[in-house]
């Protein structure tokens, strides 16, 4: 007897809001004809914090503390962002030894989020616990990094517009160089693990496809959209701060399934190693971190009133780009403050992926998009 | 061959577990494999980590040799500018609402800080014109209750300046120099002052 001659229901399931397996609390009403998904409501707001009116209501610097709360595993980037915006918005010029760190940072968080979210998607996929431990070992000894640098592991409030808000301490090129040395022996673990366990590739080739046209029209972005083969990477479109000077490769996927975004994602670690050492080694000895204005800023965030217009300062974060949209009417706080949320934009597509695939695949399908909700819900 | 890949796999988690035993090590060792990381987690309340020196908890209040020598003059600057309001100042006053002065400053009359709102993000410190207030490092202080047990007063932030020097020695030598160069820029008598334009 066939599936067809069988009378049955459609089922509709809520996965989540408070499961571990959709990464925060976020729920997915998803209608099921046996064990396939017929279609998938994703259910948001439950981790809505305000956080664009909230910055609105505090000045520029105030901003920030927030920005670390957005996507939590990425603070430095989420900095790196907001300071770009109100650097075009200010017109405030950023030195050099600044711009080395900032890239230094951000290469380093692009290593903890895409670890981390490799070893989540293990967990995902029922590997429990193993792999996703080795990944946060790792990721742990990059935050005391950050812890070094600027005082706190996740919520770091370090990058400033005009730098960085103090020199990083002794040592910290020292002990970032033996990490960036260090974790090509931790990725090829990794890869053994991973790459070519058939397991892994019988729940993900072919799962989760993102064809090419619908990824560029849904206005994907990051290792998601380069998984699906489209050659844009903010740090080569945009060139901003010293990524020109960079020498590094933008993997890219082929089919766009799930195997292809986890392949990506570890090949831009290996990118970012190379980024990382380049850096590290140009990196000028002396020079200031944070510019006279940027100081200015710091000390009394109240004096910065940039001049009535607007900005949109974008980077190309872990999860896609992220980009801030200031509005000013000469005061000083933002008069409109928008954050183009990665994670928000790339969970857009999740219904077109999951349709047709089982309810299974909906998890790891998820899995792969990379979200975190603090960025999502905002 | 289908497995091989699973086998690998298999082989590095056996490598990692048996990495987490002294005896393992020396036998992966040995066995010229890398020895991995050993033990990587802590058992905390008997071993403790230990914290960068720029780590920040929340802030406290410094004072000079005496706890009633507070650098805070209750300017109320930090108060204006910490992103989730969560400092409470009032400026000592006598009954004709003028403000009361100890060693030549005034002086808060209340200074509460609601730690379980304050987010640790340090603009306090960065704000303070008096270098009056810092980051602490003490993160021991889990209650049961989120009320006043948590409603850090003006008594309960108070530390000395030594202790500063101690937890972050060069944070507070950074700013040592910087009250030395004020000292020595509001001291001078008037003659030296005219030669010498304030800094903006
Ligand atoms: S801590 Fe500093 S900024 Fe805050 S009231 Fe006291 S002197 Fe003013
Ligand atoms: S650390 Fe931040 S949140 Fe806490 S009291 Fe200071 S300014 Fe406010």
């Amino acid at each position: 007897m066939t599936n067809a001659a069988l009378k049955t229901d459609l089922l509709e399931v809520n996965l989540g809001p408070q499961h571990p397996s959709t990464h925060g609390v976020f729920q997915m009403t998803v209608v099921l004809d046996g064990e396939t998904i017929v279609s998938l409501k994703p259910v948001l707001g439950y981790l809505h914090r305000n956080h664009e009116q909230i910055c609105e209501d505090v000045s520029y610097i105030g901003c920030f503390p927030y920005t670390d709360r957005l996507d939590y595993f990425c603070a430095m980037t989420n900095n790196f962002g907001l300071a770009v915006a109100i650097e075009q918005l200010g017109g405030i010029e950023v030195p050099e030894r600044a711009q080395y760190l900032r890239v230094i940072l951000a290469e380093l968080t692009r290593l903890v989020n895409h670890t981390a979210v490799t070893g989540f998607l293990l967990n995902d996929m029922g590997a429990f616990g193993t792999p996703l431990l080795y990944a946060f070992r790792e990721r742990e000894k990059i935050l005391d990094l950050f812890e070094m640098a600027s005082g706190s592991r996740m919520m770091c409030n370090y990058i400033r517009p005009g730098g960085v808000r103090e020199d990083v301490p002794d040592g910290f090129v020292g002990r970032a160089q033996e990490i960036v040395a260090a974790y090509p022996r931790f990725l090829d673990e990794m890869e053994t693990l991973l790459t070519e366990n058939e397991i892994i590739r019988q729940r993900t080739q072919g799962v989760g496809v993102l064809p090419k046209a619908l990824a560029v029209n849904a206005g994907i972005t990051g290792p998601m959209l380069r998984a699906s083969g489209v050659d844009y990477d903010l740090r080569k479109v945009d060139g901003y701060g010293v990524y020109p000077r960079m020498r590094f490769k933008v993997p890219l996927g082929t089919v766009g399934d799930v195997y292809d975004r986890y392949y990506v994602r570890v090949l831009e670690m290996r990118e970012s190693l190379k980024i990382l050492e380049q850096a590290l080694k140009e990196l000028p000895k002396t020079g200031p971190a944070l510019s006279a204005k940027g100081q200015l800023i710091g000390r009394s965030p109240r004096t910065f009133r940039p001049p009535k217009g607007d900005a949109y300062g974008r980077i190309e974060s872990p999860k896609g780009e992220l980009g801030f949209y200031l509005v000013s009417d000469g005061s000083p706080q933002p008069y409109r403050y928008h954050v183009r949320a990665p994670s928000f934009i790339n969970l857009t597509v999740l219904e077109d992926m999951c349709r047709g695939q089982k309810v299974a695949d909906a998890i790891i399908i998820l899995g792969s998009v990379d979200i975190v909700m603090g960025e999502v819900d905002r | 061959m289908i497995g091989v890949g699973v086998l690998k796999g298999m082989a590095v988690t056996l490598r990692q577990f048996v990495g987490t035993y002294p005896a393992g090590r020396v036998l992966l060792k040995a066995l010229h494999l890398p020895e991995g990381n050993g033990i990587f987690t802590i058992s905390y309340p008997e071993t403790k980590q230990q914290h960068a020196e720029r780590f920040r908890y929340f802030p406290f209040l410094v004072y000079d040799a005496t706890p009633d020598n507070l650098r805070c003059v209750a300017c109320r600057i930090c108060e204006q500018e910490c992103p989730p309001q969560c400092i409470h100042i009032t400026m000592a006053k006598d009954e004709q609402n003028r403000p009361l002065k100890a060693n030549g400053r005034t002086f808060p009359a209340q200074f509460d800080i609601d730690v379980s709102i304050c987010m640790s993000c340090r603009i306090c410190v960065d704000v303070c014109p008096f270098e009056a207030i810092e980051m602490d490092n003490r993160h021991e202080i889990a209650t049961h209750a989120r009320g006043p047990e948590l409603l850090f007063d003006k008594t309960e932030l108070l530390r000395s300046a030594e202790y500063f020097q101690q937890i972050k020695p060069t944070e507070a030598a950074v700013v040592n120099q910087r009250l030395v160069a004020k000292a020595a820029k509001s001291q001078p008598p008037k003659p030296a002052a005219a030669s010498t334009p304030p800094a903006a």
